[in-house]
């Protein structure tokens, strides 16, 4: 369908130069809200050169506050590789009373503001709790709260791929012997595979830039649960702005790295499915 | 009765398909323990301890005039960030999707980059443009002219969390609406804008309005950007999310936990306004 689109010849004349005005603003508005403040950026952290730029980088509270943030979201990745399978498994295959309002609270996450996430977790998880575990200023909050705002990416991703994927295909292999664990292996997994890929993906990219969830429950303590973006506001605060600059760079470019992986899995992914 | 004749080749028989019950009772046992954990009891939680004391103190707690100006700033933000990146993004979207220039690739990058960035870096980037330092910083001083610390800012660096909502949502049912509906009514001799308004704009409606929706929970919701250009000033520059922040960290817990709790139900709003405007077709 999209394909025979692209290939039909161009609109008529009429309305054309209207469409000309629409692409020039849609240009300029990008550049005017995105482009420019991030060329603002750059350029400010490689204003005073690459030395003092190398230095900002390698600053060992910066060092180890962005190798927690790497840290941290593999293992985000990984564990919503797992669940968000599980819980998408049993959305689209399982049914239970309540499964409507299950469905319906996947997406509270992408709703719910984040400093409100970091609350609510602090509230159940934090030195008041009531059922007695406290996990406040260490590693295992910022896991947590990175879990909670990373949920929906996985389910969302592999539900609807699931709710398409044929059944005959799974019948046949059970009619053939295979047991659950072996179907799941060999005939469902793989179908699955480039969906949990690219919802790891958002939620990686997530997971990196995450701040308003980490900020309470972290406790931002250096070298132990301070993370990159609450490191890069922290030098923003005490007015070192070409460091956290610096810092904001690789970041900057690992979400561009992270976009353009996503990039090339989509188009994989519809090759797959084209052939 | 496919699935009976399955069961019934199982060479396994019976125990194989009590097996398959259990692996189905254990797949939901974890699947909803961890969205319990994750999830459910958290924001449970806060309700309930927001209205453990009745809802007067609760009350009380969103209607001091610290709170209101909050609430009041959020919403001023969102109403001008919303409809900005509703126009623009249909605009985007049809220029990604109808028209071919150079540097398309970009755009198209640009437009999905601040759903990957970090909101801090976003408010620092902002910073660097127009604060004290930044590149526009001495000009807009000199002009009396404050973006940073101010409104201005605070909308600016909102709009670009908030940009790719309406785009993402639009462009899929651009691709497969087709331009043949729109060349017909330009044969028909339609205006551009016609056309836009009686054929585009019809088909695209639930696509901008679902979008919308998604758009404006971001823009209300949204801290970690504001927190960095607004300065914090308190019945001021403080949004609703800066305004749960500063009453945690001034131990007014009632005063966070009841700002939080309106905040979660205008999500839940929000995931009713997305039930509601969900595209039926799975297009994506």
């Amino acid at each position: 369908m999209s394909a025979r689109v692209e290939s039909l010849p161009r609109a008529p004349a009429v309305g054309r130069t209207g469409a000309g005005v629409g692409m020039g603003l849609a240009t300029a508005y990008l550049s005017l809200i995105v482009l420019l403040p991030l060329a603002a950026l750059v350029w400010h952290a490689g204003k005073a050169g690459r030395s003092s730029f190398w230095d900002a980088v390698s600053d060992p509270q910066a060092v180890s506050a962005l190798k927690l943030t790497l840290a941290v979201s593999v293992v985000v990745c990984l564990v919503n590789a797992v669940m968000g399978t599980v819980v998408a498994w049993i959305l689209v295959r399982d049914r239970f009373p309540g499964q409507g309002l299950v469905n319906a609270i996947i997406d509270l996450p992408f709703a719910l503001p984040t400093i409100v996430a970091g609350l609510t977790l602090l509230a159940l998880y934090g030195p008041n709790g009531p059922v007695g575990v406290n996990v406040a200023f260490s590693r295992t909050a910022v896991l947590l709260a990175l879990l909670f705002v990373t949920l929906p990416f996985v389910i969302r991703t592999v539900q609807p791929v699931l709710l398409e994927l044929d059944r005959e295909m799974e019948e046949a292999a059970v009619s053939l012997g295979a047991g659950p664990l072996l179907t799941f292996r060999h005939i469902v997994f793989p179908n699955l595979f480039p969906a949990i890929l690219s919802g790891v993906a958002l939620a990686f990219a997530r997971a990196i830039g995450e701040f308003g969830a980490v900020v309470l429950i972290s406790g931002n303590l250096p070298f132990k649960t301070e993370v990159a973006s609450v490191f890069i506001f922290g030098r923003i605060e005490s007015g070192d702005a070409p460091g956290a600059a610096a810092v904001s760079v690789v970041i900057l470019l690992i979400s561009f790295a992270v976009l353009l992986g996503i990039g090339a899995l989509r188009r994989w992914a519809t090759r797959h499915d084209r052939a | 009765m496919p699935k009976a004749l399955a069961r019934d080749a199982d060479p396994r028989g019976r125990a194989g398909f009590a097996r398959a019950a259990v692996s189905t009772w254990v797949l939901r046992l974890v699947g909803l323990s961890y969205l319990a954990l994750i999830l459910a009891a958290p924001v449970g939680l806060v309700f309930w301890r927001t209205f453990e004391h009745g809802v007067g103190p609760a009350w009380d707690a969103v209607t001091t005039p610290a709170a209101k100006h909050a609430f009041l700033v959020t919403i001023i933000i969102a109403a001008i960030a919303v409809p900005a990146n509703t126009i623009f993004g249909v605009i985007c979207a049809l220029a990604i999707v109808r028209r071919r220039f150079p540097g398309k690739g970009i755009v198209n990058a640009l437009v999905d980059l601040p759903l990957a960035l970090s909101p801090v870096v976003v408010g620092l980037a902002f910073l660097l443009l127009y604060g004290r330092n930044g590149w526009f910083g001495s000009w807009l001083t000199e002009h009396g002219v404050q973006i940073v610390f101010a409104l201005p800012g605070m909308i600016l660096v909102t709009i670009f969390v908030s940009l790719p909502f309406v785009v993402r949502e639009v462009v899929p049912v651009l691709r497969e609406i087709g331009t043949e509906q729109e060349q017909a009514a330009a044969t028909l001799g339609a205006s551009g804008f016609q056309t836009f308004r009686r054929v585009t704009l019809p088909a695209i409606r639930w696509a901008v309005s679902y979008g919308v929706v998604l758009t404006t929970a971001r823009a209300l919701g949204e801290f970690g950007a504001v927190s960095v250009v607004s300065g914090h000033i308190v019945g001021k520059t403080e949004t609703a999310t800066l305004h749960v922040e500063e009453r945690f960290q001034s131990f007014d817990y009632t005063g966070a936990y009841a700002a939080s709790v309106v905040l979660a139900l205008l999500a839940i709003a929000t995931l009713l306004g997305m039930t509601l405007f969900k595209p039926k077709e799975a297009i994506r």
